[in-house]
């Protein structure tokens, strides 16, 4: 009989004053007990509707079924079969859009808490095992050669599923430290850089190689690989190119990208006593934006000890982006919410140091193409908050290097790569998934896209001898 | 990890290092630079190829000690290692169809104007350099931009070599007594690039600038590098790193550059520290 409890088993967490000083994790996990009674609440349903929300297809009932019977190392051999990083997924993915959205508990009451229990089987896994004690997979030395673009959630998942086929595989990344988006963008609070090291380290153990500090485009075309040998590539550069709004301004000292002030921080650790990589640790900072990655940054000023730090987005709270869990953090963490504002100016001093931002009031209007409500200026609404940091964190898209070196590889105008069927491009192969391909999305699309990347690489390998 | 086969002081507070790096010297052409992290804790710092040997496999940098960073790399010994060094990274400078022209490099910027100097006087190109310097204790490269030029004017600030002036007082020299010439590259500190472009513009002159602003990826990430060339925003980092001087706001790339002179000071207090206990560049 299933615990009918219509609230999830509350996440241990650090307190809110505590952790928006510190950059550990947020959230605890779930102790034995708590996932086995979390467990419990599911139902086991036959049409398996959290199945059918998971961009990747994780066995969720049997996995969970399994946490309730106390087996979690089985629990974590089922997720690992359709998911090749459980331990991120568990932590990043946007659980309340996709497997717990369709969670029949979730009608009456807070769906099955998927993602946290996720996280414990990986976490338990990681805890319970030698993660020295990865087995390298027996590849031959006459085996064909695949090059792939890119070590995050994309590149990292096709490497680990091309490498256990017994391909040899070379993984180059642009910076000096692999794991794409999970090193550089994501904030040690909310995904712990050593999980993604043990990911990184087990494929390398397994055989794959990792070059660092290899610009494909640069360093190396992508034709210069195919000349090399590799019998066929993988595109996996993600969506790195920062927007910006156009308004004046917006090149004032003490205006940041996103990219640049998380890079800063998560990638080259600035907020360590011990880096010498400098950031600006402002007193009163906007973050422009409503997504996860504007969500990290606000919470990553804050704790660099900003006084008041805003989100300034230009629809309501229920248009934002951001995971709902991300919000509910930042809000906790005493980030000031500035919705249905837009900004027009960004003022600074002689020296051009960043003294304020003016801003409009918005209201909505019609939906739009994303089917939201459009904001709609109010007229004479404009209004000025006192910074000295702006965060800009309106999006990205894909890396323009390899289309303006690559002859032959079709993008479409917002510069994604454009592919027949998922992950075939228009030049032979030469294959690519994830942002690079959908533009900014999630890392669980991505890992879906490089195990779907890896699977059509070998068919056309296997299919040309 | 990539090993530093030679280094060589030119200055007070500036150094040559040659790195073993196959893969970049291959590729390399001129006005292309690579971003150097030399240790674990240093920061990621761009600098441009002064020179390159595809054969030996080597690439040159000339770098001036001014930051923490910087003052980690200079303390790297030969025979040890860089932590990373990643590159080619920028556009190649065009020089096609040049056959006459003026390099001007100011100060440091001389070491970035060398390798187009050379590679235009190699294919046959009239190359009048000129170049300023704070003083006589500062010049670099003489013999270097000697070997590679058609005339080498060197002036200082403070007039210790005997020949006072600007870089821009040597170019408006030459453009009256004659000098026709197709294009000007400067190459140099913000402001000398600034009223180089103004006096060209006078004389519809074509000018190529390199930019060296603040920059972390070098690939397009991070958007730090940003300057406004012809109303637009550009990213020296893969627009460029050269631009047409005519077009570059150098009023803001000067504020910019600047903007971390504070959190620099902190840095530098810190490194003072590190050094009491010699970290190498090999951690």
């Amino acid at each position: 009989m299933a615990n009918m409890q219509l609230k999830k088993v509350p996440m241990p967490e650090q307190e809110r004053d505590i952790r928006n000083k510190n950059w550990q994790e947020v959230a605890k996990g779930y102790t034995e007990e708590d996932a086995r009674v979390e467990a419990s609440r599911c139902l086991n349903c036959k049409n398996k509707p959290c199945v059918s929300g998971c961009p990747v297809g994780v066995k969720i009932p049997e996995f969970i079924a399994k946490v309730a019977e106390g087996d979690f190392e089985g629990a974590y051999q089922k997720i690992k079969e359709t998911n090749s990083l459980p331990a991120i997924c568990g932590r990043v993915c946007p659980q309340e859009n996709q497997c717990e959205h369709n969670c029949v508990r979730g009608i009456k009451g807070e769906s099955v808490g998927i993602g946290r229990l996720e996280r414990f089987c990986a976490d338990w896994h990681n805890a319970h095992t030698d993660e020295n004690a990865v087995d390298a997979v027996k590849i031959a030395d006459n085996a064909p050669k695949v090059a792939v673009v890119g070590s995050g959630p994309a590149g990292l998942s096709c490497a680990g599923d091309l490498v256990k086929m017994g391909y040899r595989v070379t993984v180059f990344e642009a910076l000096h430290k692999a794991g794409g988006v999970l090193s550089y963008g994501i904030p040690e609070f909310r995904l712990p850089k050593d999980i993604v090291d043990r990911e990184v380290s087990s494929l390398e153990k397994m055989g794959v190689d990792i070059q660092l500090n290899m610009v494909i485009g640069r360093t190396l075309s992508v034709d210069e690989l195919i000349d090399e040998g590799y019998q066929a590539v993988f595109i996996a550069s993600g969506a790195g190119l920062p927007g910006f709004m156009n308004i004046p301004g917006e090149n004032s000292n003490g205006v940041y990208s996103a990219n640049e002030f998380l890079t800063r921080i998560n990638l080259m650790k600035a907020y360590r006593e011990d880096y010498l990589t400098p950031v600006k640790r402002g007193k009163n900072v906007a973050v422009v934006g409503g997504g996860n990655v504007a969500m990290d940054a606000a919470r990553c000023a804050k704790r660099l000890g900003a006084e008041n730090v805003y989100i300034v987005y230009r629809r309501s709270e229920a248009e934002m982006p951001a995971r709902l869990e991300e919000v509910h953090h930042a809000k906790e963490e005493g980030i000031i919410f500035k919705t249905l504002s837009n900004p027009t100016k960004i003022n600074a001093d002689e020296k051009g140091n960043v003294i304020s931002m003016t801003c409009i009031e918005m209201e909505l209007g019609e939906p739009d193409a994303s089917g939201r409500r459009r904001p709609v200026e109010k007229i004479g609404s404009e209004f000025d908050i006192e910074l000295d940091t702006v965060i800009i964190s309106v999006g990205t898209s894909p890396n323009p290097l390899i289309r303006m070196t690559t002859e032959g590889l079709e993008t479409n105008k917002r510069g994604c790569i454009v592919t027949s069927d998922g992950v075939t491009t228009t030049r032979e192969g030469v294959f690519a998934g994830g942002d690079a391909v959908t533009g900014a999305a999630t890392v669980i699309l991505a890992m879906g896209a490089g195990r779907e990347a890896a699977a059509a690489i070998d068919k056309y390998i296997k299919g040309k001898k | 990890m990539f090993e530093l086969l030679k280094k060589e002081k030119l200055g007070e507070s500036i150094v040559r290092i040659v790195i073993d790096a196959p893969h970049i010297a291959r590729k390399i052409g001129p006005g292309q630079f690579v971003i150097v992290r030399s240790d674990e804790i240093s920061e990621r710092i761009p600098l441009t190829v002064s020179d390159f040997d595809r054969e030996e496999g080597t690439i040159t940098l000339i770098c001036q000690t001014v930051g923490a960073s910087t003052k980690r790399l200079a303390m790297i010994e030969e025979g040890e290692y860089i932590k990373d060094v990643v590159g080619p990274l920028g556009k190649v400078t065009e020089l096609e169809g040049i056959k006459n022209v003026a390099v001007i490099g100011g100060g440091l910027g001389c070491a970035i104007a060398y390798p187009q100097a050379k590679y235009l006087y190699n294919i046959g190109a009239n190359v009048d350099i000129i170049a300023g310097f704070r003083s006589r204790d500062f010049i670099i490269l003489e013999d270097d931009m000697k070997a590679v030029s058609s005339t080498l004017t060197v002036l200082t600030d403070d007039g210790s070599n005997g020949n006072k002036g600007l870089v821009t007082d040597g170019l408006r020299k030459k453009i009256e007594e004659g000098a026709n010439y197709d294009a000007v590259i400067a190459i140099g500190p913000p402001v000398m690039m600034k009223f180089v472009s103004l006096l060209t513009k006078e004389y519809g002159i074509k000018t190529i600038v390199s930019m060296n602003p603040i920059m972390i990826d070098g690939t397009g990430m991070c958007g730090g590098c940003r300057l406004t060339v012809g109303g637009e925003i550009k990213f020296a980092c893969i627009d460029g790193p050269d631009f047409d001087g005519h077009l570059v706001d150098f009023d803001e790339l000067i504020r910019r550059n600047g903007m971390y002179r504070p959190e620099e000071a902190l840095a530098n207090e810190k490194i003072h520290t590190c050094n009491l206990d010699k970290v190498g560049g090999t951690n």
